[in-house]
């Protein structure tokens, strides 16, 4: 995972860049919260572009950070992500509290 | 349906989470044989690791055991059973309600059996408390018909 911090922005961006499966989740769970912490952002997107699979640990990774941003009062965000991994958080139904934007909106634009 | 197998294979690790890529790899790997379409390779690979996350978190709380899993290739469906002999579920119906874990500390989402449920085309779960719990579970195979304009194209 690679994480992209904006000061101007209070953005915090963590870009998964491995298969998100339980074993794996473990690990960037306690990374994403370390910075979360360390940087209390307005926004945090996470970067789902480079994920090629996903299963439900994914959902619980998700709706972890959530609650975390909220903590330290961010929003959280999703962009990147395919049609396949969206499947997944349809099911959950989590995508009514964690918006899928698009990169432009990302930005800022 | 023809119910030849056309092949077998059997595959046994340790509950340990990190075989849990290399359990859905393999499973992706053996099913390919019977020419699935990526979608429905990726759906297998996520009820394989839905399944094996399952009994390596939940089946042995005190140490480590091992996790089996058989599959079977027919004509134009892939079978699936994955089994453990661990503390097994005593309420299978609760297990299987959405949004329903009993390790609510780790941050399971409770999804499990419901992706596995809409992903394949069938699902069995068996379940003796201190025995173990097998899953099985089928889906059929390449069973659109690929039409031909698809494949023409006009040569300029």
């Amino acid at each position: 995972m690679n994480v992209k911090h904006f000061v101007d922005d209070k953005l915090l961006v963590f870009e998964i860049t491995e298969d998100l499966d339980h074993h794996v989740t473990e690990k960037i769970r306690r990374r994403a919260d370390y910075e979360i912490q360390r940087f209390m952002p307005k926004r945090v997107v996470l970067d789902f572009n480079r994920v090629v699979f996903m299963d439900s640990a994914g959902i619980g990774l998700v709706i972890g950070r959530y609650k975390t941003t909220c903590c330290y009062g961010g929003k959280l965000e999703m962009i990147n992500v395919s049609s396949k991994i969206r499947k997944i958080f349809e099911m959950s139904g989590i995508l009514k509290i964690i918006p899928i934007i698009s990169n432009r909106e990302a930005m800022g634009e | 349906m023809n119910k030849m197998i056309k092949n077998e294979m059997k595959l046994e690790f340790l509950s340990k989470s990190n075989n849990e890529g290399f359990a859905r790899v393999v499973v992706a790997c053996f099913a390919s044989q019977i020419d699935p379409t990526i979608e429905e390779i990726a759906d297998i690979k996520t009820a394989v690791s839905e399944a094996v996350t399952n009994a390596i978190i939940h089946a042995y709380p005190n140490g480590e055991g091992l996790v089996k899993i058989v599959s079977r290739l027919y004509d134009k469906e892939i079978e699936i059973e994955i089994s453990d002999t661990g503390i097994g579920i005593s309420d299978i119906e609760e297990a299987k309600v959405p949004m329903y874990t009993s390790k609510s500390g780790l941050e399971r989402s409770g999804m499990g059996f419901t992706i596995m449920e809409s992903f394949m085309d069938n699902l069995k779960v068996e379940s003796i408390v201190g025995l173990g719990t097998k899953i099985t579970m089928k889906k059929k195979i390449n069973t659109k018909e690929v039409s031909l304009e698809s494949s023409t194209y006009e040569i300029k």
